[in-house]
Formats: structure tokens, sequence, C-alpha cells
């Protein structure tokens, strides 16, 4: 039985279609990674698979139910983290944990079980509004695991942390992955969280996915291969050059992008030629293509947008 | 045992306490209040005035310069004055400088008070002076009244009381509320299967146990530097304190019901609590308002609260004679409970 099952989902905000005929199938055990720009509807399906929204149109099954009815057993399978969570400032990390746990009629002994998964034993009596950004979104994860949940809602875990921080709380992830099959649905602005952290990614626009796989799939799917950024003195003549799939110049034949299939064919044939027309280099980058790459060439915007 | 009652209660305890700041305005002020204004207004000091007298000269006995005599010791609220022997030319010059505002001439046998009668004070210490020095020509007796119950502390303690029931309600649990839902902390509570209904429930709870702390200590003060009594049933007031509590509680969520916004619920607070403050009857008696105004200052919740505490504290009241008020309480906080949960917003 699937975990999470989606079928045909719309959900209309007064004239915005967030969410728009969404279908999606969640095993157990998967992570999954929302990726998208600002109002793709990331949020609104996160919301309705957390109940508090609730679609339009179509159906969401949890663990084979609905929120209708069913909202008290639900609350007990997931756990949820929200977008820069803040606590009641002067209660300390333990408190904060134990008065969640009361909740979930948990005893204090889970409080101890999960200040040892995040890592916060030795801020436990540190008051909550002085954690560092790091700190509260594990106290927020902590929160999150208080009812050893079946499924993860994670919203933006790690915007605004710096990277030391975002790998922290991915170790986290890592090990409740394996140690627990939890099943996780995240939502990131950053790729390589989504690389990481998931085997599955999803691209969101306008309220659909317009693309899903892992991260070499949807590069091989959608993807033009390699890119090439360079920028020249002069114009340039790119025939006789093998393997150039596609040209996307801010200055024509001057400074743009070059996408090939293989780096490594392409670029010594390149410079090759820069040298018999003698043109200069004045920048020159050759990477692997990011998903922010996939997401303009596939709708012409950035992710960050 | 974990539990989540108990848990909200002593959450709301310890940010409570762990906040110094509050402490100050919600237990100390009261008090400091209490005593500057019971002293100001009950225990007046020792009053002083100068007065120029005039000799008629033409009445042949010793002069004296100058002499002091205290009137008005009856009435607990004496002033002492001191008389200067001058020239009328003197008096009228001392006049327009401000250093005295009323002199006493001599004609014959009868004495001639020159004061400007639009100041009420010096027409009051003239009056002081004219009835001391004939106490034996005159039949009437002054007599201060100073038996508990019908001083300004009696009148002002009841009041803060019922202030302070709420101020902690509206503070405490409407900016309580206000503040989680900015925090997003309503809405993570809300993803948890914790009762709605214990959270409100433990809300009110802490209210009447710190509450109930801040008045008792504000009482005691009163007691101990006042010597007030509680003239009627302490179980009347146990009842209209918990009506209070309850009807105040429940204003307090509506207020903080949609908004999460601080500057918003800062004014919503100050637009429900100012009128009822300034109308209500906590310092002055409200009965100075114009009478159009009486059914609308006396349908107030805080006018309510603050009749009743006053009526049990000095006029010795018991429960039956406070059973319509107890019901206004009740029913306002029902309503407004019902409404308040039906409009709230948990994210």
């Amino acid at each position: 039985m699937p975990v999470i099952e989606i079928k045909n989902v719309s959900k209309t905000f007064k004239t915005v279609k967030a969410v728009n005929e969404l279908s999606l199938t969640i095993n157990q055990g998967e992570f999954v990674a929302l990726l998208g720009p600002n109002g793709a509807g990331k949020t609104t399906l996160i919301e309705m698979i957390e109940g508090i929204q609730s679609p339009d149109k179509g159906e969401i099954h949890i663990m084979g139910k609905t929120w209708k009815g069913h909202a008290h057993e639900l609350h007990h399978l997931i756990g949820l983290s929200l977008q820069e969570t803040k606590f009641i400032d002067k209660l300390n990390t333990e408190e904060t944990l134990n008065l969640f746990g009361s909740f979930y009629n948990l005893p204090k002994s889970r409080t101890e079980e999960v200040l040892d998964m995040v890592n916060l034993q030795a801020k436990r009596k540190t008051f909550t509004v002085n954690l560092s950004g790091g700190q509260r979104q594990r106290l927020a994860l902590g929160i999150a695991l208080l009812n050893n949940p079946k499924i993860l809602l994670l919203d933006e875990p790690t915007t605004g942390l710096d990277p030391g921080a975002r790998r922290e709380l991915w170790y986290i992830l890592e090990k409740l992955k394996k140690e627990y099959n939890t099943t996780m649905i995240l939502t990131t602005h950053y790729m390589e969280e989504a690389e990481y952290l998931c085997e599955r990614i999803l691209i969101m626009d306008k309220g659909r996915f317009i693309a899903e796989g892992t991260l070499n799939e949807l590069t091989q799917k959608h993807g033009e291969g390699e890119i090439i950024e360079i920028n020249l003195d002069k114009e340039i003549n790119l025939s006789g050059i093998s393997g150039i799939k596609k040209t996307n110049w801010e200055i024509p034949n001057q400074k743009g992008r070059i996408y090939v299939d293989n780096i490594a064919e392409t670029l010594p044939a390149l410079t090759a030629i820069t040298s018999t027309q003698n043109i200069k280099i004045l920048e020159l980058e050759c990477r692997r293509m990011t998903l922010d790459d996939l997401f303009i060439s596939m709708t012409g915007r950035h992710l960050h947008e | 045992m974990n539990n989540s009652l108990y848990q909200i209660i002593v959450i709301q305890f310890k940010s409570f306490f762990r906040e110094p700041a509050i402490l100050f305005w919600a237990v100390l002020f009261p008090i400091l209040m209490a005593w500057v204004l019971g002293i100001a207004f009950t225990e007046k000091g020792e009053g002083n005035a100068t007065v120029y007298f005039i000799y008629d000269l033409r009445k042949s006995r010793s002069l004296e310069k100058e002499r002091t005599e205290t009137f008005g010791k009856e009435t607990g609220n004496p002033v002492k004055v001191k008389f200067l022997y001058k020239s009328k030319e003197e008096a009228l010059e001392a006049v327009k400088k401000g250093e005295i505002s009323l002199f006493i001439e001599e004609k014959g046998d009868s004495l001639i008070y020159n004061f400007d009668p639009a100041n009420a004070e010096v027409q009051l210490t003239h009056l002081l002076i004219d009835k001391g020095w004939n106490k034996n020509a005159s039949r009437s007796r002054m007599a201060a009244l100073t038996t508990r119950g019908t001083r300004y502390i009696d009148f002002l303690i009841p009041g803060l009381i019922a202030l302070g029931i709420m101020n902690t309600c509206l503070w405490g649990i409407g900016w309580n509320l206000i503040e989680l839902r900015m925090k997003k902390l309503l809405r993570r509570m809300v993803a948890t299967p914790m009762k709605k209904s214990t959270f409100m429930f433990a809300l009110m709870i802490t209210r009447i146990i710190l509450s109930g702390f801040e008045s008792v200590l504000l009482f005691l003060f009163a007691y101990m530097y006042f010597d007030m009594q509680l003239e009627g049933s302490l179980l009347a007031l146990l009842l209209i304190y918990l009506g209070g509590i309850f009807a105040f509680s429940g204003i307090a969520i509506i207020v903080a019901s949609r908004t999460s916004s601080s500057q918003v619920g800062n004014g919503l607070i100050n637009f429900v609590s100012l009128p009822m403050m300034v109308l209500s009857g906590i310092f002055f008696n409200y009965h100075n308002f114009p009478d159009w105004a009486m059914p609308v200052i006396k349908s107030m919740p805080l006018t309510v609260l603050a009749d009743s505490i006053r009526s049990i504290f000095i006029e010795g009241y018991s429960v039956t004679e406070i059973l319509i008020p107890l019901l206004i309480l009740f029913i306002t906080g029902a309503i407004t409970y019902i409404i308040g949960l039906r409009i709230f917003k948990w994210y």
C-alpha cells in the first residue's frame, strides 16, 4: 500500500490555481524532494497533505485514510517542520520538547531519545531564543520526530542555514531513512540538498509537476548535456566544432552558453579555434547541468525567482 | 506522566517568572500605584499658609510681630498658619508678588478677609481660620470620617483588583495567543493531537492562579499598610473573581482571534481596555459622567466586576446580592468564548 496517494488534486485561491490536477504516489521509505520557484504550489501541496488545507477537487489518502474523520490518527502518523520555526523564547530545549511530547502523551524519556537523535543534548538547558539557526531547525526536526512519525513533511528545513549546519541536518535525515524507513517529503531551493537526500525529485511550476526522476534521469531526459559558459573579446565562428547541441547567447557569438554533449571533447576544439581566429577568452566556465539550468531550459525562468 | 494540561500551565508560569519585567508590571506596579495614590488621597500632610494681619491701630494694646496657629486639627487634615503683622500697603504688594493669597484686616470689632474668590483653597483656609477663632460662638463641629470603607483607598483597591484581572487576561492570554500565532507555534500545535479545548482551558487556569496571586498580594499590602478589611463574603469574592477571569479571557480570545501582527494586536487590546479603564470607575467614581452615558458605563464588564468587588469589600455583600453581576460575567464569558473559538485562526 502506498504511504501517500494523491489523486487529481486541485486547489484554487481566489483566481490563482495553486495546485492543478496533481497526482502522486509515494511509497514507504521514499525521500521525495519538491522543487520549484516561490508560488509554484509546493507549500499548498504540503499543507493539503498536512491536513490544514483541503483540496477543492481530488483525494488525498495517507496510509489509506483521508483527513475527514481521521484527523486524530493522522496527526499521530505525521511529523512536520515548518519554514523558520520560532519557539517560546524563555523555554529551554528540553522543556519545549516535553511540551510537544505531552501533546502525544509521550513520557519524558522520549525527550531524551530525541535530544540524542538531533544532537542537542549539550543545549538542553539553553533558552530557545539563544539557539543558533541550525540548532533551532534541529529542534524543529526533533519536535517532528517526537511521535516517531511514519511520514515527515519538511518545508524548507535548511533555508538560511550555513553549509555546516545544513550538512548536520542532512546526516540526521539520512540516518532516519536507514534506521526507521521513514517516508519524507521535503521542499527546498537547494539542488545539492535534493540530490543528496532524495532519490526522487519533483519539479513544480504553476501548480503542476513538470518533471520527475533522479537528478541523473532528469538531466538526461530534459537537460541539454553539459554547459560551457564563455565570454570572448570578439565574435567567434563556431562552425566546424562537433558536439554542440544548442547555444544561448547574451551577446551574439561572443558571450553566453554553449550546450554540449561532452565538455571533454568539445572544449579542446573550442580553445583551438579561439587561437586560430585570434580571439582572447575573458571568462570560461564548464560544468554539469544544475537543477536551476534544467528549470531554465524547461520554463525560461530561474528556480529562485 | 507527561500531561498536556499540566505542561501548558507550567510553561506559562515559566515564561511569566523568567521575564522580570512582566513580574514588575503585573505584581509590583499595582501595589506601587495603590501606595502612591492611597497616600496622596488619604493621608494629606499638614498644610502651611502665610497670612498677613493688619491691625486697627486706633485700638490700643501691645502688638506682636508674628504668631503661628494651627487650625482644623479635628479634621485630621490641619493647616498651620503663620500670621505676620504688616501694613495694608505691604499686604497688597505681597499679594501682587504671589507671596500671600490672604490678608486679614481688623476694622474696629470686625475682621475683613481679603482674597481672590476664585481660589478655592484660600477660601477654605479663611473658613478654617474663622471657624477656629469663633469656636465658642458656633454650634457646628467638624468630625473626620476615617472609618473603614469610606476612604479613597477602600474605593481604590477593589478597582485595582478588577483592573488587574482585566489586564492579566487581555495581555496574558490575548497577547500570548497573538505571539504564538506570529511564531507559527499555534499552527505547529494544532498539527499535533493536542486538544484545542485543553489548550484554552490551560490558559485560563494559569490566569486564575497568577491573577489570584497578584490580587492577594495587593490586598495584603492594603491590609497591612492601610488596615483595609474584607467586610463581605469570601465565597462571593471568589465567585465574582472567577466570573471576571472567565469573561475577560473570553474577550481576550475574541481580541486575539484573527491577527498575527503585534501592532494590530497592541491596538486592539488597548482599544478594548483603555475605555473601560477610564470609564469603569477604577480610579474615580463614574457617577461624575453625564447621565446618558450611565447605561453604557454600567454594562461594561469591568464596571460590573469592579462594582461587585467593591460592594463585597466595603458594603459586605454576600453571594445572593451579587447573583446578577455574576450571571452577567459568566454569560459574557460564554458568549465570547463561543464566538472567539468559532472565528479563531490557528494558522
